[in-house]
């Protein structure tokens, strides 16, 4: 096995599309950009590409660094790279940011031509289903009828799975890793939380607050902290964080008292500086309406019979936000349809947090799988 | 451009003779469920040979790796906590090689293997074979082919015979079809298992 590498310094490239995309919920997208990046060589044959699916706060930054901001490391770049599970010197991979985001690709911060003014709250909903004909329009630009595999975690599993159901004949191999086959209610209840923090924050401007020159930062400061604690485990923020003290002593006050709480600030003022309002309620309500057995009666195993990939869905045992029982109804699916599947159960403390982490089992799973796949 | 990777040949080692044996048993095409699948040598033998739909259940976090190498649907799970996730009669036949010894709910286990396996197929060690008893009589906790551990490191917490399973099989109305045993050279045994063979396979259904 050669020493894993970085792919190094790379380059967000955009894509535009003037054929306008019919949306899900019937609006329709008259033009869109797309912004992306690609690692590797697509090969003679077509027949290495890879698609990466990004969660809530990804992007298409998906590996390498860029040159003007060596500190900026894509978001997986633990998992892409030569000699890496996903390995670039055998596989073309693409990263995508998805419509309705804030790092390039269309979305509620772009100008909308018809006003000349942003998106905002007009911004159109998409969904899990949207996301993949967009990242199908992507792939026909690129000359790749077919993926290899297409590969995400969290809400980009979502995507994965939803590429071998709306593409069946475009995908050989879904990567499904800490997902759900739909929310739970609990799922849904952190996410509208997350979303009355933002919806309640005067900055907020019914969702236009760019022309008042603001941003509903509370909000969003508010949204991510509660996301983060459903994406670690009890276990996990005890190890890290205890009861510890900020100060060594107690204060009596309510300011920062505890460790917990400074992370969770500092991960919440951190996110709040860069992510858009706009497309975490857009996102998260993505999320919410994914459910792609709801137009089979809700029999899962019957929406997944007309895929045609083989299925590697990979769980955390921590995970309590896609717990592995969420894991294995997608798995029990896959065998009563007959499909191919292969399901890894990882033994991790960090929660739903794990599939982002370079974890050995982990990725000695995605690496023998990766493997067995042919270009 | 491989238009599917199921057709990855691999070449498969050698089987035991009790994978082997049961192998006639699975017709063309079925749908295979092995329990405890190991490195995934059955099913690739049974793929190669049969074309059956096959999946494997283990939980053995390096086995599973070894049969997503060997191109094997591995599932992960433990096998004491049931098949809940399985439908019944979804498969046609449910093999455990010789794992049921290493499992603590045996009657549960082979229930769940009738309820998702229109058939199961069961190999274990005879703990009756000839020259355990005679290990017994002789003071000493048999260690053979077919039971290589120590009494301190065996994973193995049953121990039973080809008669304490097949009386089992009457309290749960389960019918034994059909038998195959194997002596410790791993030659094939005609009669007297229970005193003969050292390796048994049992072919089992629910009575009708």
């Amino acid at each position: 096995m050669k020493h894993p590498r970085s792919v190094g310094f790379v380059e967000a490239q955009k894509a535009h599309f003037d054929e306008p995309l019919p949306l899900k919920a019937g609006r329709v997208l008259p033009q869109y950009d797309l912004v992306y990046e690609t690692y590797g060589t697509l090969n003679a044959a077509r027949s290495n590409a890879v698609l990466v699916c990004h969660a809530l706060s990804g992007s298409h930054h998906v590996a390498g660094v860029y040159r003007d901001d060596p500190h900026n490391v894509g978001w997986w770049d633990n998992l892409v790279g030569p000699g890496k599970p996903l390995d670039t010197e055998k596989f073309f991979v693409i990263g995508v940011n998805n419509l309705g985001g804030c790092f390039g690709s269309t979305g509620p911060v772009s100008i909308n031509p018809a006003t000349g003014k942003p998106w905002g709250a007009d911004f159109p909903f998409v969904t899990v289903e949207d996301w993949v004909n967009a990242q199908a329009r992507l792939a026909d630009r690129l000359g790749i009828e077919r993926f290899a595999a297409v590969i995400g975690g969290s809400l980009g599993g979502m995507q994965a799975l939803s590429w071998s159901l709306q593409h069946p004949e475009r995908v050989r191999h879904v990567l499904a890793i800490a997902t759900a086959p739909k929310l739970s209610a609990q799922n849904i209840a952190f996410n509208e939380v997350a979303r009355q923090a933002i919806l309640s924050d005067p900055d907020f401007h019914g969702g236009n607050y760019y022309e008042h020159g603001v941003v509903p930062k509370q909000g969003l400061r508010l949204a991510r902290m509660i996301g983060h604690i459903t994406y670690l485990s009890d276990d996990a923020m005890a190890e890290k964080f205890g009861r510890a003290l900020r100060h060594g002593i107690t204060r009596y006050s309510y300011d920062t008292e505890f460790e917990i709480e400074s992370y969770l600030r500092y991960q919440g003022d951190k996110f709040a500086r860069f992510f858009d309002a706009n497309t975490y309620l857009l996102t998260t309500r993505a999320l919410d309406y994914y459910d792609p057995a709801a137009d089979y009666g809700g029999d899962l195993a019957a929406a997944l019979a007309r895929a045609e990939a083989a299925f590697l869905v990979v769980a955390f045992t921590t995970d309590w936000r896609f717990s592995p029982a969420r894991s294995r109804e997608i798995v029990s699916a896959l065998v009563h349809s007959g499909k191919d599947v292969c399901y890894a159960e990882i033994d991790s403390k960090a929660g739903h947090d794990s599939f982002l982490l370079e974890h050995p089992r982990y990725h000695a799973v995605l690496r023998a799988y990766f493997n067995r796949i042919e270009v | 451009m491989a238009t599917s990777d199921r057709e990855t040949v691999h070449r498969a080692p050698t089987l035991r003779p009790d994978l082997l044996a049961l192998t006639e048993w699975i017709a063309p095409g079925e749908r295979v469920l092995d329990l405890g699948c190991g490195d995934g040598v059955l099913l690739r033998h049974l793929i190669d040979t049969k074309g059956v739909v096959g999946y494997g259940i283990e939980n053995d976090p390096a086995r599973i790796v070894a049969c997503i190498e060997r191109g094997i649907n591995v599932i992960q799970s433990d096998l004491d906590e049931g098949l809940a996730d399985l439908q019944d009669g979804h498969f046609d036949h449910v093999i455990m090689s010789q794992a049921l010894q290493a499992m603590h709910n045996t009657q549960g286990i082979l229930r769940e293997m009738l309820r998702v396996g229109r058939e199961a197929i069961v190999s274990f060690p005879n703990f009756a074979f000839w020259k355990h008893r005679k290990s017994i009589l002789e003071g000493r906790m048999p260690v053979s082919e077919s039971l290589p551990h120590q009494w301190f490191n065996t994973p193995n917490v049953r121990f039973f015979t080809v008669a304490d399973f097949t009386t089992l099989c009457g309290l749960l109305d389960i019918e034994v079809r059909e038998w195959r045993g194997f002596d410790d050279q791993g030659r094939p045994v005609q009669e007297d298992l229970n005193f003969l063979a050292a390796l048994a396979i049992a072919r089992i259904g629910r009575r009708a």
